[in-house]
């Protein structure tokens, strides 16, 4: 593995243009993803996690702009190309899975042509080599009878095969990251583990990085090398997965474990007091602050900065300030 | 006596005729007995397809059933002419999945679950305020906020609108269609955690319509799964979850993502040429059927 990651993420900030003033989605992010893994970006809805996806691809549509940041790949960077040049790196470089299997294809095309589609744009085959292709592909993602199937249109494949057609397109290229944006939310939970089963055999087979994004922590457990966690448009922890899910050191990533279903039965929920705050209206320093059980003084202050928790671990929380007389309640937190 | 008793429920839907296709039936719900004791939790659990929300819809009438009978208190349902049926609706009630397509974006949360007693005629006008004002408060809303409109609610509050609304007629049954399957993660464990505690206070029965496992095993007493349109496997959730006996279950519950890295896995894939479509229903242990 070389020293230098595939994808440097640095301050990345996007912001909405909204008639209220200008209002951060995706607010200070850094983030890494190296060479053959797989990072999971986890969060609920409106946490910033497709939109940090759309930033990374450039493909963030008004009254969004990404307003700040470097985007770093294989030493690049993304955002000081013009659209040209972005163009050769969408699908031909980075490639993006949508979470709708059914909009992301176009009815009118068979799914033969829209994986030719991709070879053909980025110049990669001729028409005879890019059908040849599309059918490996196919083949590839174990779509059976793939040399019939390529005549297919999308509404002749169930929802499980479309994301696999999908899986397809976004390896056309042989790409070195692909960007999952929830996958399999919309598939029922077999399908779902056959999707993230072939999306395992898929990056090691095809030698590519991925960065899966999703709400599920089970997904995350079975799929992951390493995780970051976020919350109202900030990353609040970072870390191998084993570690996280295991020893959660961010107060919301210990609420999030603990409010899943798994313990006795009948017993009431740990649920996370209140919700998640709405865009342009953010607390004051921590944004879980207001939801927050550990909170105390300091978390009012400032938004906390990334405190390291343990190997490659570390956490956007005050408990974790080695500067503070607070200390950690949780006897179980790892240091 | 059981609260509900569902049984040889059959819906067929027909696939109209096109030019050069002849029309088709296809059987939604296909025979499906099972009965809900008073107080319970049913736990009605399967895929996309499955025909689970459909044999919730045709136990209210919603959906008009095929065949079958659906007795509430000793009574088939499916007898009843309209006006007895929206009596008989009093009783039970339906919360939908989606609280941001359920609830009428031009009417005031106030208005929203005011309806169902203007509709039934029940109380005067301030009386029916004040009910309303009660409901609110308990499902957790603050009753400050009953002249909002519903996109001035988070999800999770969207969703105790509705079942505001489906408890202002005092109901015994509650059919929960997904509830919480449309929230955000931190705030499902809140509205779980609502529903058993109302429950308790109201003495409801519950059918849980559901598709994440995790959940079901959590709150239901008993489970049915569904596999096209048929039920496969039934009884205490403990014993299912415990020694899963239908093909289609095994693999079910083999799929189910746990958010333990080091939990073993052992992925069992349904071969559906194994799943034995005649097989009946039999007892494997008390309380315990399964189709195989």
């Amino acid at each position: 593995m070389a020293d230098e990651p595939l994808l440097r993420v640095e301050h990345l900030t996007t912001v909405f243009n909204l008639p209220g003033g200008t209002v951060p989605v995706v607010d200070d992010v850094s983030f890494e993803i190296r060479a053959g893994e797989t990072l999971g970006l986890v969060g609920e809805s409106g946490s910033g996690k497709s939109v940090t996806a759309l930033s990374i691809m450039r493909l963030v549509q008004p009254p969004g702009r990404v307003a700040g940041g470097r985007l770093l790949f294989k030493g690049r960077d993304l955002s000081a190309l013009d659209e040209r040049a972005m163009r050769e790196v969408r699908g031909a470089d980075i490639a993006l899975i949508f979470q709708e299997p059914m909009t992301a294809l176009n009815p009118v095309f068979t799914i033969g042509d829209q994986i030719a589609e991709t070879l053909l744009v980025h110049g990669r085959a001729t028409r005879a080599e890019a059908a040849a292709t599309a059918v490996e592909l196919l083949d590839a993602v174990r779509i059976p009878d793939a040399a019939s199937r390529v005549r297919d249109y999308p509404h002749q494949l169930s929802g499980g095969m479309r994301q696999r057609v999908l899986i397809a397109m976004a390896l056309a290229c042989r790409p070195a990251l692909v960007i999952a944006d929830e996958p399999t939310t919309a598939l029922d939970v077999t399908i779902q583990a056959e999707i993230l089963d072939l999306l395992r055999d898929m990056k090691a087979r095809f030698h590519v990085s991925l960065l899966l994004i999703t709400h599920d922590l089970g997904v995350i457990a079975e799929t992951v090398d390493r995780v970051a966690v976020m919350y109202a448009g900030r990353i609040v922890e970072t870390g191998p997965v084993r570690p996280v899910l295991r020893n959660p050191n961010h107060p919301y990533t210990r609420g999030l474990l603990a409010s899943i279903p798994g313990g006795a039965p009948g017993q009431r929920l740990n649920a996370i007091e209140g919700s998640v705050p709405r865009l342009g209206a953010l607390p004051s320093g921590c944004a879980f602050g207001p939801r927050c059980p550990d909170r105390f003084d300091a978390c009012t202050t400032a938004p906390p900065p990334d405190y390291p928790t343990g190997v490659d671990h570390a956490a956007k929380c005050y408990l974790y300030n080695p500067h503070s007389a607070f200390r950690i309640p949780h006897s179980d937190a790892s240091r | 006596m059981p609260l509900v008793d569902v049984s040889h429920l059959v819906k067929h839907f027909v696939r109209d005729a096109g030019l050069f296709r002849a029309g088709t039936r296809v059987a939604a719900v296909d025979d499906v007995s099972f009965s809900i004791d008073e107080g319970e939790t049913f736990g009605l659990v399967g895929e996309s397809g499955s025909g689970k929300t459909t044999t919730g819809r045709c136990m209210l009438r919603l959906v008009e059933p095929t065949s079958g009978e659906v007795r509430f208190r000793g009574e088939n349902l499916l007898g009843f002419s309209p006006g007895r049926m929206r009596e008989a609706r009093r009783q039970m009630q339906i919360v939908f999945q989606d609280p941001y397509s359920s609830l009428n974006p031009r009417m005031r949360a106030r208005v929203i679950v005011e309806e169902p007693l203007v509709i039934h005629k029940l109380g005067e006008r301030a009386a029916r305020r004040e009910r309303v004002a009660e409901l609110f408060q308990l499902v957790g809303l603050d009753p400050a906020h009953l002249e909002r409109f519903p996109h001035e609610f988070s999800g999770g509050q969207r969703q105790r609108i509705g079942l505001a609304r489906a408890l202002a007629l005092n109901p015994s049954f509650l059919i929960l269609d997904e509830p919480v399957s449309a929230l955000d993660v931190s705030v499902q464990a809140q509205v779980v955690n609502l529903l058993m505690d109302l429950q308790e206070r109201l003495k409801l029965t519950y059918l849980f319509i559901a598709h994440d496992l995790r959940l079901v095993e959590h709150i239901c007493s008993r489970i049915a799964v569904m596999y096209l349109g048929k039920i496969v496997e039934l009884g205490p959730a403990a014993a299912i979850f415990a020694s899963p006996q239908h093909p289609y279950t095994r693999a079910l519950l083999s799929a189910i993502p746990l958010p333990d890295p080091d939990a073993p896995r052992h992925r069992l894939v349904l071969d559906p040429a194994s799943v034995n479509r005649a097989a009946a229903l039999k007892e494997v242990s008390t309380g315990h059927w399964a189709a195989i």
